[in-house]
């Protein structure tokens, strides 16, 4: 059965979700408890059940509460079908461009195989870059905001074709009335002031990598001949970070953040959020790696000790804000009454059919996790989508086609977690990976909860 | 209300008929990529 609600209580505050219509209820500890029995009609039962506990006369009054909210849609909201508005077939919209299979440095965690992702080290040239365009731009139909995003591998150390491309896209953005939003990942290893300042006057937004505390990062983060990078980095990411401050990034839309990736090395990865913002950085991101049959990755027996570290960074996070040294956390951030509509929480990221990968050799996978594995190629620049059946196969695997996730209390808001993930455990991508949703939906908590408290301090004040 | 504080205006309900025009920016599931998974984006509308 299809779950309908969502409860749970995180450092003494209680709280309700209504799954189908999202609303978020802040509740005292018996209504917390009936929330076990009520099942919206059987109140009789209710005040049996629960009388020994609480006054009969304060359970009606809460039942009565509990119906009101019934009435304004807040509470046992219907189910939620494939609704009208998902389209039958995917439009690309973004792509993620692999201008350089080629990296200059060796992360113990990284997915892409140092870069080359099980291939032989190359770049993209302009060409296939420019071809890539192309296909978007064809593929993308009526669609006006497209996104286009330089990634690797290390992306800087192809400027050549990531300068040809965004002075095509810029050309071909006048003659077709489309715009595009560039984004580039890097390592920061190359971020010198040159591209710095070339990076700005074109508007890419910018995620810089970083793992928080330099013993971290550097056990983590080597380059080719093993040495640390903390060093390097972070003195190219503040000077790239000041660089935008005080400009209009914000309202332009570009934007710039750290992120980072925890492993079984450092489970106390608070610090290293802390870290990242005690360096005067204050969009962050950081999330748990992900890798089967490694020292690094995260099994089962590892569940409690994350969930007791987001405890602790959700407190650290509310701590700084209350302090007015608040700082942007993306897994905290949660539009609770403007998030994205359900065909796009359906939809997802839209890997094989909203958005694809280009390979160097201008080859399309679903996305660029998918780069190099066996059975996943779905095309070429040339010809666009060739495997329709594939990428038909991923529009359709969504959260009400995946049996584990139909009756998931998080299903729209983890959109049934990631394709690439899913393959990789389960070698089918409609089985998610469970460490990864159990990761998830912790998350979600927090996130829902410094949503709930941040909405009811500003009410307050 | 006593006992319960509702804390947002829930639009997803209405979305499932107003929604689906696609302006919005790509998320990842995995978050390996834009660090956004769907559940903490915004409508661009």
């Amino acid at each position: 059965m299809k779950a309908k609600i969502h409860k749970f209580e995180q450092n003494g505050t209680y709280i309700l979700l209504d799954i189908n219509s999202g609303a978020v209820h802040v509740v005292d500890r018996m209504i917390y408890d009936l929330m076990d029995t009520f099942d919206g009609g059987n109140e009789e039962e209710v005040v049996r059940i629960w009388s020994g506990t609480y006054a009969a006369e304060d359970i009606r009054e809460a039942l009565s509460e509990l119906h009101e909210l019934m009435e304004a849609g807040e509470l046992f909201a219907p189910d939620i079908d494939v609704p009208p508005t998902f389209r039958q077939t995917g439009l690309v919209k973004s792509l993620c461009l692999m201008v350089a299979q080629d990296c200059n440095l060796r992360c113990k965690y990284c997915f892409g195989d140092g870069g080359s992702y099980g291939q032989k080290r190359a770049v993209m040239t302009p060409e296939i870059g420019r071809k890539a365009v192309d296909y978007l731009i064809k593929a993308s139909g009526p669609r006006k905001h497209l996104e286009l995003d330089f990634f690797g591998g290390e992306p800087l150390m192809n400027m050549k074709t990531v300068k040809a491309v965004t002075e095509y896209v810029r050309r071909r953005e006048k003659e077709t009335g489309k715009k595009f939003k560039l984004t580039m990942t890097t390592n920061g290893m190359l971020l010198n002031d040159e591209n710095i300042q070339w990076l700005n006057d074109n508007d890419f937004a910018l995620v810089l990598s970083l793992d928080g505390r330099r013993e971290v990062h550097d056990a983590m983060r080597p380059d080719a001949g093993g040495h640390g990078s903390y060093d390097r980095v972070i003195q190219n990411f503040h000077r790239c970070v000041d660089s935008r401050r005080g400009g209009d990034y914000d309202y332009r839309g570009v934007y710039t953040y750290l992120r980072g990736t925890y492993t079984k090395k450092n489970m106390d990865f608070t610090k290293d959020v802390l870290s990242m913002n005690d360096e005067g950085f204050d969009i962050l991101s950081m999330e748990p790696v992900v890798m089967k049959d490694s020292p690094l990755g995260f099994t089962e027996e590892d569940l409690p000790r994350i969930r007791e570290e987001y405890d602790r960074l959700t407190e650290a996070y509310m701590k700084r804000h209350r302090e007015g040294k608040g700082f942007f956390f993306f897994h905290f951030n949660m539009d609770l009454s403007n998030g994205p509509c359900v065909a796009k929480r359906l939809s997802g990221c839209g890997a094989g059919h909203e958005y694809v990968a280009v390979a160097e050799n201008g080859d399309l996978y679903p996305c660029h996790q998918f780069v190099g594995r066996e059975g996943y190629r779905i095309g070429h620049v040339d010809e666009g989508i060739t495997d329709h059946a594939l990428s038909q196969y991923f529009r359709e695997s969504h959260v009400l086609n995946k049996p584990k996730c139909r009756d998931c209390w998080s299903r729209f808001f983890c959109s049934g977690g990631c394709h690439a993930n899913a393959d990789l455990f389960h070698g089918d991508i409609r089985q998610p990976y469970e460490v990864g949703c159990e990761i998830q939906k912790k998350r979600l908590e927090c996130a829902i909860y410094v949503q709930a408290l941040l909405a009811l301090e500003k009410e307050d004040a | 209300m006593k006992h319960i504080k509702t804390v947002n205006k829930p639009s997803m309900q209405a979305t499932l008929k107003t929604g689906g025009c696609g302006e919005c920016q790509a998320s990842c599931q995995s978050a390996c990529k834009t660090s956004c998974t769907v559940g903490n984006q915004v409508c661009e509308k």
